[in-house]
């Protein structure tokens, strides 16, 4: 499973890159892996607020749909449906490329309780 | 509770398969993953352990006779080494399981089962052979089932035996067949649409027959694990028990009234089989696709005129297709092709039509 550097990472296999006040979400190689093939992504809409923990929308894979949570809290600036609807197999193909959401921070402290690269690791061999 | 592996579990692991718990057997849901072994079968070929079904001997002067109370099927026209396709119903006209019913003799007929029903099928099975001069012998737990299946699946069996495949007709089968030295029955019957082979054979040579196809079989054929089966069989328009057919759904309803032969005698089931294909029925499976954005999985609810009417039972988003397809089980008057219907995908409603439950063209070399 490959992990990127620099990146935090949330127990429910999605990364988080900072950017300023906003973050890009996406999810780890890890998760793809489990998902299998992804066929279907469904967005939140640009502008709607999420609490950390609230499921954001669903990623649909050929044999089941899983809900998607949001790792941090903030207000959804920006969904990579331009990518997504037409290659939903890039989550699988370049899942650190591959950014699903981009959020305005509503609360940076929220990025503590995140792990860094070496901690998912170490989360994902125990699971 | 540990799983139950069938004599191809190392070389499902072998082969990188992903391993999951299916009605306490321990099998693989894929391998390279499931839209290229789905299209592989199409394509090509693939090779499927299907070695978790169930199989029963019936023998005795009364065998074809049980056989045919049984089963909806005409199965006393069936000639030696022919196979039919069939439902055991209940006295309500449901779907206790579907199987296929091989004929060797009037005294000898091989009943092939569902992994999910084994047990509720042998019960059922006795229960109902008070009366016929029979022995029944449950031999699921000795024989291993191999399934090879796509367009190349003949050609590439063919390398492995001298006997000439291509005068096993379809829906007929031959014992003592040798694949790769084991002995093996080998019948063209299968579950996806394409032309193919199951073949079955005692536990000890299974993995040589399984390894050799692969080996000869090269980069014509992918091993192919349950999810493509059900992707599969979904296209063709087949349907899987516990799904589209179930002890409160009749063949009738399921749009497969063609198994069922009111003609050929008393059967269990057959007077209200015979009512609903007389007087008409309230539910039918219908096939359906999206209008809009999402995935029809089973179990969302059908909706129409502001009111739910049905279920899907199965729905898929199929490799090689832009819209999600389906098939639910829904209220007779919206089952005409070209209504319009609603699928309650999660928390929005998306518009749907009905189409033909014909999704493929069959490939069966008949």
């Amino acid at each position: 499973m490959s992990v990127v550097e620099g990146l935090y990472y949330s127990k429910d296999h999605e990364w988080i890159k900072v950017d300023g006040n906003a973050a890009y979400i996406g999810i780890t190689d890890y998760a793809q892996h489990a998902l299998g093939e992804v066929v279907y992504v469904e967005f939140p809409d640009e502008g709607d607020e999420f609490g950390s923990g609230e499921a954001f929308g669903v990623i649909e894979s050929v044999k089941a749909a899983a809900d998607s949570y949001m790792p941090i809290s903030g207000k959804i600036i920006g969904i990579n449906d331009e990518l997504l609807e037409d290659e939903p197999q890039a989550l699988n193909e370049k899942p650190y490329e591959a950014w699903i959401l981009k959020v305005e921070l509503s609360d940076h402290q929220e990025l503590e309780s995140l792990m860094s690269a070496e901690d998912y690791i170490k989360l994902c061999e125990e699971e | 509770m540990e799983l139950k592996k069938t004599s191809l579990n190392e070389a499902h692991k072998k082969c990188g398969g992903k391993m999951v718990d299916f009605f306490n057997w321990e099998l693989p849901v894929e391998y390279s993953g499931l839209t290229n072994e789905h299209v592989s079968v199409r394509e090509k070929a693939g090779l499927f352990d299907v070695s978790h079904m169930g199989e029963v001997m019936v023998t005795g002067k009364d065998a074809l006779n049980l056989v045919d109370y049984l089963v909806t099927n005409a199965v006393k026209t069936l000639e030696e080494n022919q196979v039919m396709y069939t439902f055991m119903c209940n006295e309500n006209g449901g779907v206790v399981d579907d199987l296929l019913v091989y004929k060797y003799t009037d005294d000898k007929v091989f009943l092939v089962i569902n992994a999910a029903n084994i047990d509720k099928d042998i019960k059922w099975i006795k229960e109902k052979s008070k009366d016929f001069d029979v022995e029944l012998k449950d031999i699921s737990s000795e024989m291993s089932q191999i399934a090879i299946q796509g367009p190349k699946a003949q050609e590439i069996l063919q390398k492995l035996t001298d006997s000439p495949l291509g005068e096993i007709g379809f829906f007929r089968f031959c014992e003592d067949t040798l694949i790769a030295g084991e002995k093996c029955l080998v019948s063209r019957t299968g579950y996806t649409g394409e032309d193919g082979f199951e073949i079955y054979m005692g536990h000890e040579g299974a993995p040589k027959v399984w390894e050799s196809i692969l080996e000869v079989g090269g980069e014509d054929i992918v091993p192919a694990g349950l999810g493509a089966r059900d992707t599969l069989r979904f296209e063709a328009g087949l349907p899987l028990y516990g799904n589209e057919l179930g002890d409160d759904i009749t063949p009738i309803e399921a749009g497969l009234g063609f198994f069922v032969k009111l003609d050929k005698g008393d059967f269990v089931g057959r007077e209200v089989l015979a009512e609903q294909k007389e007087l008409g029925f309230k539910k039918k499976i219908s096939g359906f696709k999206l209008l809009g954005k999402g995935i029809a999985r089973g179990g969302y609810k059908v909706l129409a005129d502001g009111k739910e009417i049905g279920y899907i039972t199965t729905g898929y988003q199929l490799p090689g297709r832009s819209e999600s397809i389906g098939l639910a089980l829904i209220d007779k008057d919206y089952s005409k092709l070209g209504s319009e219907i609603e699928i309650q995908v999660r928390k929005k409603v998306v518009k749907a039509e009905v189409i033909s439950k014909k999704f493929l063209d069959k490939k069966y070399k008949k």
